[in-house]
């Protein structure tokens, strides 16, 4: 079981967030044309990286922020945790 | 019976405490401190069971974790115990144990047969074998092997036991009280660090127990009693006995299982049988220790043949004998320990030392005591069945590859030593490198990955010296690295006696003409022939050797056969065993039992139960409750004999006719504040919210980014800044999670905040023609006219003086209200709410005639937004915006979701208009075409219209706008039904809308 540092609440167990996917995808902003090759990257295609993985996960039972966590996929090693409004 | 091979004197056991016990329904006793194993050995009994394959009788072989044979079915307090390990489980007063894979009974064994057909039975006999013919599989070969294979019977009765979970922080934690664990725990626990210290056996101190050493002025045992009773006083340190710790996880986690009552003849109430610990060390220390390895040769299965350290730890820990005329084979000096203790208890042995000659201080003392040592000699098969009564030995060659000079000696036991493995289970789990050590042909622990150090023998270390110094200077550093303190132990001075080097030797060869079985797994009987078998027919990888021969995969895990099991693989392969290597350890070290894994959350404290205000009136009323999530929610409310069909129709038509009233508490309910809510709520549905006056509710339905609709509810705006949004029961703790994701990270420059509010408000349902004549009553001084309170709008009130929210919404399709009341007064709402509508003939409705309800009007609900379906499937087109972007609207320009023969929700009606139609039902076009027939869509949900007294279904069908009028079959396999229906509308009641707005 994970134990990931939240940047609100501190290190807490991995039952206590949720997994919230890639975070590096960004969302094509409203109201402007998208090609369909755009869109369907977007909402569908994700990189399964073998390594370091910028991923968003929410503290549900705790503070309920989104974070985001780099995590190495394959040993499960966490390097650094940010609130969502930060950046790597 | 009396006990024969028990000594007068010795051992750790209490002899004023005798205890009895039954094995086999057989009466033995024992004393307190025994383990059934011990007491068994005491009594002479050898033979405790049959092997998993060959149904070959089986005895002790160790006297711990790691024995692959004594596993019994244990009865205690009435509830069946299987696979317990007779030589962990401790005696209690009244204990029963009986043999298991044997029938009927361990002295026959009819499964024996397989023995003396074991050429029938080679590696991968199973896959060969029931391949073929495939007719057979069912009725012939799976019973047989079901019945046949398995040890103990699981019980079929609940668990009656209480399992707990507990959670724990720790600086250090340590794994095994010998020698390492107790060194680095005194170590680090003067250094002030948080520790737990665990230990599996009862008694502490590992190793200690057993050997022949002295630490500072005291024996090993005192030694060892002492720094346990230190610790013990010390706040900062936790000692656990009968603890296993079994798994290294992820970010030093690690799982430890406590027996905390198996010891004793029954749990007391408010104590659990055992207890699984989550620990979360800063640093773990590995001082697991390290299991002797068997050597092989013919027979080495037979029961009386066991390892030399189990010999010597049942003489000096349980005064027992496990021979009066024992054998002693070995590869090192370790067996010359266990031949010693036999001298000083007055029983000669013979040693037989592989070795072509050694020399050292152990040795020595066994020339001065006159045992009887034959170097270069080998035991070449035990002889007898159901017990050792004779060996043939044999002289062996310097190069190990011939033997002569067999000859056969009388014996009843044969104490094996090929040396030591280090137990590497838990640090390999971690993701430890491990190595392989030349010098002790094992692997030992190299590279960490996690927090983790492995001391003493388990790290391959065999001196005690050197393992106390290593562990008091680790126990030190790993302790100071988190407290910042240091307090100097000095490390004690220790007395024990110099090995000489082991010999490599570990399989000895058979003799011409003769074809002994020489067993590698004990418990899962893989003999050196049947690797050899898998290496002949091309297996490779050691882990494909393991999983076609089976070798390592018993529930001993291996302990004892793993590394003859690579010897073996190197040797006929050529190769050195680091190019082996070994199998994966994953966890759990030992097998964990189902109700400790469980723990609490069993029946109905598997999940939280969430209940309404309202439930004690619902239970009171004669609800029946159905699950709803984790909501209990009416689903009908019983008068005097009715069905849920016959209730839910009365329920329903009620609604239709006069009034009813349900408990709407479970939907979800999320408050939005901030000057950007409604150009939030404007992208977040995909319908125009932006210019919804204060006081007015609008139903909206919220997409993934994919087009599909995620949920669907009404929001209201309370006042400039503030809305009131509702969701369904079962998406609410999402449609949260996604809000929140939106704000925080897509649209942060948003001044919006939400908050679930679900639990602050209860909520009564008011619908029916006669429904606003009951809220005029219920709010005398408010206008709730149709001009006054029209169709989506929302006012505030007081109920009895408590403040409500009213909201005009129907779910039913019927002229309805929404009264929302904070959660403390919901009773008091719903007990007015009843009283003031009887004279309109209120009846409460549960969810079965809500769901009715919604289903003949045609209304969406869970099994139609089933996340496989866009807006326009289910004719909500209407609510899809044209002019303003929303999140998912992109999606909804996909190809395959404007194709003009799109899926589309209708309404069906069976032909006969009796017949219902099972939910999930194929809709289908000739039914009798070849299968597979062609399904236009699946039937989502059914009901009896109240309306039209006849059966009523929604389906999700291709083409549905065009399908209208069609005669089609409903065809549901599972129920053998086949029924000619015609395709309507959805809006089987009330098409236009007329009576919510009326
Ligand atoms: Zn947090």
């Amino acid at each position: 079981m994970l134990y990931i540092k939240c940047p609100h609440c501190g290190l807490r167990p991995q039952t206590e967030f949720s997994y919230g996917g890639d975070a590096t995808v960004k969302r094509p902003e409203l109201n402007k044309e998208v090609s369909d090759q755009d869109w369907d990257n977007f909402v569908y295609l994700r990189k399964s990286p073998r390594g370091k993985h910028l991923e968003l996960w929410q503290h549900i039972s705790g503070c309920r922020q989104w974070i985001k966590v780099e995590r190495d996929t394959l040993t499960h090693e966490i390097f650094t945790t940010l609130k969502a409004n930060e950046n790597i | 019976m009396s006990e024969n091979f028990r000594l007068n004197k010795g051992g750790l056991i209490n002899r004023n405490k005798k205890i009895s016990f039954t094995f086999n329904g057989k009466k033995y006793f024992g004393y307190e401190g025994d383990t059934l194993a011990s007491a068994l050995l005491a009594n002479g009994v050898h033979l405790v069971g049959r092997s998993f394959k060959y149904h070959r009788p089986r005895g002790f072989f160790g006297a711990g974790v790691d024995e692959p044979y004594a596993i019994v079915q244990m009865n205690r307090n009435n509830e069946v115990d299987p696979n317990v390990r007779a030589t962990e489980q401790e005696l209690f007063e009244g204990l029963e144990a009986k043999s298991v894979n044997c029938w009927p009974n361990v002295n026959f064994d009819i499964g024996a047969i397989n023995n003396f057909l074991n050429k029938f039975f080679p590696a991968g006999f199973y896959y060969k074998t029931f391949m073929w013919p495939k007719s057979f599989w069912y009725k012939i070969y799976e019973p047989i092997i079901r019945k046949a294979a398995g040890f103990g019977a699981a019980s079929i009765k609940h668990d009656k036991e209480r399992y707990e979970h507990k959670y724990e922080y720790c600086d250090l934690l340590i794994a095994g009280s010998g020698p390492s664990g107790l060194a680095s725990a005194y170590a680090a626990a003067k250094n002030g660090a948080k520790i737990i210290l665990a230990e599996d056996k009862s008694r502490y101190g590992g190793s200690l127990l057993t050997s022949e050493v002295t630490i500072g002025n005291q024996s090993g045992q005192e030694w060892a009693e002492q720094i346990i009773s230190e610790l013990k006083s010390m706040p900062n340190v936790i000692v656990k006995n009968r603890s296993q710790v079994f798994g290294y996880y992820d970010h030093n986690m690690l799982v430890m299982s406590e027996r905390v009552s198996d010891h004793l003849p029954k749990t007391d109430k408010y104590t659990p049988k055992q207890r699984l610990w989550y620990i979360r060390a800063k640093e773990v220390v590995i001082s697991s220790g390290s299991i002797e390895r068997p050597l092989v040769f013919g027979n080495n299965d037979t029961p009386g043949v066991m390892l030399s350290s189990a010999a010597k730890e049942y003489l000096k820990v349980y005064g027992v004998l496990v021979g009066k005329k024992p054998i002693i084979f070995t590869n090192n000096d370790s067996g010359y320990e266990a031949a010693i203790e036999f001298k000083k208890n007055g029983i000669d042995s013979i040693v037989l030392d592989t070795r072509k000659d050694a020399n050292s201080e152990i040795i020595k003392q066994a020339k001065e005591l006159n045992i009887n040592i034959r170097f270069s000699y080998v035991v070449v098969a035990a002889k007898g069945y159901k017990k050792v009564n004779s060996a043939d030995i044999a002289k062996i060659s310097d190069d190990k590859k011939n033997i002569s000079n067999i000859e056969n000696i009388k014996c009843d036991c044969i104490c094996v030593s090929g040396f030591w493995t280090p137990t590497i289970h838990l640090a390999s789990q971690s993701g430890n490198k491990t190595k392989f050590n030349e010098e002790i042909d094992a692997f030992v622990p190299s590279h960490s990955k996690q927090k983790e150090t492995t001391l003493g023998s388990a790290n391959g270390i065999f001196t005690l010296e050197e393992t106390l110094k290593t562990s008091f200077e680790k126990g030190s550093e790993l302790s100071k690295k988190i407290t910042n303190k240091e307090n100097k132990v000095s490390i004690p001075t220790v007395a024990e006696k110099k090995s000489s080097k082991h010999d490599k030797f570990w399989c000895v060869p058979l003799p011409r003409g003769k074809k002994y079985k020489r067993f590698l797994d004990f418990q899962n009987d893989v003999a050196v022939s049947d690797i050899q078998l898998a290496l002949r027919e091309g297996y490779r990888s050691i882990e494909h050797v393991k999983r076609y021969t089976t070798l390592g995969m018993a529930t001993d895990q291996g302990k004892t056969s793993n590394l003859n099991g690579l010897q073996l693989v190197s040797e006929v392969e050529n190769k050195v065993v680091p190019q082996v290597g070994h199998t994966t350890f994953r966890p759990p070290y030992t097998p964990v039992s189902i109700g400790a894994i469980v723990g609490r959350e069993v029946g109905k404290y598997s999940k939280p139960t969430r209940k309404s205000p309202m439930h004690y009136w619902h239970k009171k009323n004669n609800a029946v409750f159905v699950d709803a999530g984790v909501w209990l929610r009416p689903r009908y409310y019983k008068q005097g004999n009715e069905n849920l069909f016959e209730a839910s129709k009365r329920e329903a038509k009620n609604v239709r006719q006069n009034v009813g009233v349900c408990d709407v508490t479970t939907l979800g309910k999320i408050d939005i504040k901030g000057t950007d809510s409604a150009e939030f709520l404007n992208r977040v549905y995909t319908n125009a919210w932006l210019k919804l006056p204060v006081g007015k509710a609008r139903y909206g339905v919220m997409l993934r980014e994919d087009g599909i609709v995620m949920d669907d509810g009404t929001t209201t705006r309370i006042s400039e800044n503030h809305y009131h949004m509702t969701t369904t029961t079962a998406q609410a703790a999402n449609v949260l999670s996604h809000l929140e994701y939106y704000l925080q990270l897509v649209w942060p420059e948003l001044n919006v905040n939400v908050v679930s509010s679900t639990e602050q408000w209860a909520g009564a349902a008011i619908a029916g023609p006669k429904s606003r004549d009951v809220l005029q009553k219920l709010f005398p001084n408010l206008d709730v006219s149709n001009e006054g309170l029209p169709f989506m709008g929302y006012m505030e009130g007081n109920l009895f003086g408590v403040n409500a929210k009213i909201f005009r919404i129907s779910f039913s399709g019927e002229l309805a209200y929404e009264v929302n009341v904070e959660s403390d007064h919901g009773n008091f709402m719903w007990e007015k709410i009843m009283e003031i509508g009887k004279e309109f003939n209120i009846q409460p409705y549960g969810t079965e005639a809500l769901s009715t309800l919604r289903i003949e009007m045609g209304h969406v609900a869970g099994s139609e937004l089933d996340g496989r379906t866009i807006p326009y499937d289910n004719s909500l087109d209407g609510l899809v915006s044209k002019k303003k972007d929303f999140i998912g609207k992109r999606s909804l320009s996909k190809k395959a979701y404007i194709e003009s023969d799109r899926q589309k929700v209708v309404g069906v009606v069976p032909l006969d208009k009796k017949t219902s139609i099972p939910e999930g039902s194929y809709i289908v076009k000739d039914a009798k075409a070849k299968l597979p027939n062609p399904k236009l869509g699946h039937v989502s949900a059914s009901c009896w219209s109240v309306e039209y007294d006849n059966p009523f279904s929604l389906a999700i069908i291709k083409d549905g706008k065009n399908m209208i009028g069609q005669k089609l079959f409903a065809m549901s396999p599972l129920k053998n039904k086949i029924i000619p229906v015609e395709i309507v509308s959805s809006h089987y009641v009330d098409p236009k809308g007329e009576r919510v707005r009326s």
